[in-house]
């Protein structure tokens, strides 16, 4: 699949630049409920290496997806789904038209490892959007998605995050780990079902499943306020 | 052999023809110099729809009038294979034999690999109730921390030492270092290495993996025409065991290993403390520890202490899974007995690059199929 098309939407730099003035402030959405930053922790992975994770800069959006819309051509394990989603939910953040949208990255050595994101519908009720591993075989996807329920219950104090799932990776390692069904409501990804994490699921899977900590050390965090995209050996042959 | 690890774009019999040719060529043989094909693969049937495998692999090699057949002798159809062509060398009946196992198994999901996986298991005793290898492997772990004071680290300590030589082999399918601290020491190894079958977690298990090895076997008066260093099977060794683990006199000790290694060092007129080396079927990381004492490397129950003065590891007095093993080379199935012999090939060769164990003249491997009920040994050395 060609991805040209959504790098180049993003060349075309503020296209609320054309807009009035009064049709932006209509259409456009930010955050409208209370916002904390999230404080930024450090993993150790399998590998020994530490991933730094963060919350993601406005302006590091452009980059972000320009380092997952690679992967909209890589069908095993629903990458491409994730990554096609993702890049939507980014760009839309970017351009004013997603509300209450958090992104979290994870940089291990300087390189972007891992992407996930999440909103708040609203004070207490938040929506779980999607993770996405650009290193495997590492559990960056299982940490990344673990920080940002992190963010959602304890910077964010939300009191339930309704999730659903895509890929068969995604509910065999995690829905069956966090979630509750929660039937006869429809997430707004439009996935088969619901599952909820409320604030007392949230308790009780904390210590298996949030780790990280904090501070970050100076040096680390450091070499953690830019990432790199590394190249993804595992993208198959055109 | 080919790269172990994940190949989408590629047939079982892509991947068995890319070994077989290297092997030939390897050894400056050519289409005219082989007699015989014998093909290794446990699950091609069932999970690539191909029967009659070798047929298709002496067609795409175009190795006619060459006989052919396949050999299945579950996980140790690898080690089979090379055992049949010797027997068929030594008989007289031919003087070279092709030997390729492989196997593809990534495009399945992990429940069916697992599911036909356990399908060697006993049916009646095992099987219909659910037993599975990782729950085999974890009730041998489990037995062997309470008799033997094997613990946890242990069997991360095996991990640790197969990933770091695993890094090593270009041809492995998991070229990446993992720590102790990572996968055992640590807060986040509870996430990092999460629960199998207790006390196994993941990085005691070892990956599905597509892959290819091939050997080419030639009596021993025609083999140096063919290579100027080719390496002697000295000896070899095959033996079965009661099938149900439950059965078994004592199920801490795989008595086909003890038997299958036995008759192999016997037949090379040499002992497990002549080896330099040993690839061993780590398919589990407590399996390691198990056949290096029931091999004969070290008494029973001390496998783990050797493991712990770092004995197996590369520099150590025996280093035992070089090329990192099942647990980090891979394990497609039907490859995996063909691919030890060929990591023993360019050890005893001194070709193994970065993990070259420094002077090896003689090696021992062991291939399983089953649970331990059916296990054949190789004793190779320098010629």
């Amino acid at each position: 699949m060609d991805v040209k098309p959504i790098t180049r939407m993003l060349s075309v730099a503020g296209g609320g630049s054309r807009m009035s003035a009064e049709i932006e402030s209509i259409l456009g959405v930010d955050w409208d409920v209370p916002k904390k930053e999230y404080p930024p922790k450090v993993v150790l992975l399998p590998t020994g290496g530490r991933m730094v994770v963060r919350e993601a800069r406005m302006e590091e959006l452009p980059k972000l997806i320009k380092a997952v819309a690679p992967l909209i051509s890589v069908e095993r394990d629903f990458y491409d789904i994730v990554a096609a989603r993702l890049c939507g939910e980014l760009l839309a953040l970017y351009r004013h038209r997603a509300r209450n949208e958090f992104c979290l990255v994870g940089i291990v050595n300087g390189k972007l490892a891992g992407v996930s994101n999440n909103r708040a519908f609203d004070a207490k009720t938040h929506i779980s959007l999607h993770t996405i591993a650009l290193k495997r075989g590492a559990r960056v996807g299982t940490h990344m998605f673990a920080a940002k329920q992190e963010n959602s219950m304890e910077t964010l104090e939300a009191e339930e995050i309704l999730v659903t799932a895509e890929s068969p990776i995604g509910f065999r390692r995690l829905i069956s780990q966090w979630c509750e069904p929660r039937p006869g409501i429809q997430h707004e990804l439009n996935g088969a079902k619901t599952w909820v994490i409320t604030r007392e699921k949230y308790q009780k899977v904390k210590p298996q499943q949030v780790f990280g900590s904090r501070p970050v050390p100076d040096e680390l965090m450091k070499s953690s306020e830019t990432f790199e995209i590394a190249p993804l050996d595992w993208l198959p042959k055109e | 052999m080919t790269k172990f690890g994940r190949h989408d774009d590629r047939t079982l019999i892509d991947l068995m023809t890319e070994s077989s040719i290297r092997a030939i060529e390897d050894a400056s043989a050519n289409e005219k110099s082989v007699d015989a094909v014998y093909a290794a693969s446990m699950l091609a049937g069932e999970l690539n729809n191909r029967t009659a495998i070798a047929s298709a692999l002496v067609d795409q090699l175009v190795l006619f009038p060459a006989a052919a057949e396949r050999i299945e002798n579950g996980p140790a159809s690898g080690a089979s294979a090379i055992k049949d062509a010797y027997c068929a060398i030594a008989c007289g009946m031919y003087d070279t034999v092709l030997v390729t196992g492989g196997e593809k198994m990534r495009h399945v999901s992990g429940e069916t690999i697992t599911d036909y996986v356990a399908t060697m298991t006993h049916m009646e005793a095992e099987y219909v109730h659910g037993i599975t290898l990782p729950s085999l492997a974890g009730m041998l772990a489990r037995l062997y921390m309470e008799r033997y004071g094997v613990t946890r680290e242990d069997l991360s300590r095996v991990a640790v030492k197969n990933h770091l030589n695993g890094s090593k082999n270009p041809y492995a399918h998991i070229q990446e270092p993992v720590t102790l601290e990572g996968i055992y020491g640590s807060p986040e190894a509870e996430v990092n290495n999460p629960v199998i079958a207790d006390p196994l977690r993941m990085y005691d298990c070892c990956p599905v993996t597509d892959g290819s090895a091939s050997v080419l076997l030639a009596a021993s008066e025609k083999a140096k025409e063919y290579n100027d260093m080719p390496i002697k099977i000295a000896g070899i060794g095959h033996a079965t065991d009661i099938m149900a683990v439950h059965d078994r006199k004592d199920p801490a000790v795989l008595e086909a290993v003890s038997l299958s290694a036995a008759q192999a060092f016997k037949m090379a007129k040499m002992t497990p403390q002549d080896m330099n080396l040993a690839e061993l079927h780590d398919a589990f990381t407590i399996l390691e520890i198990v056949e290096s004492e029931d091999a004969g490397f070290f008494k029973k129950g001390t496998g783990h202490i050797a493991l712990r003065d770092g004995v197996t590891s590369l520099g150590g007095r025996l280093p035992i899974n070089p090329s990192g093993g099942l647990k980090a080379r891979g394990h497609p199935v039907g490859g995996t007995g063909v691919s030890q012999v060929v990591e023993l090939t360019w050890q005893l060769r001194g070709e193994a690059d970065k993990r070259q164990v420094k002077g090896a003249r003689r090696a021992f491997c062991c291939n399983m199929g089953g649970f331990g009920n059916n296990v054949v040994a190789f004793v190779v050395e320098r010629c």
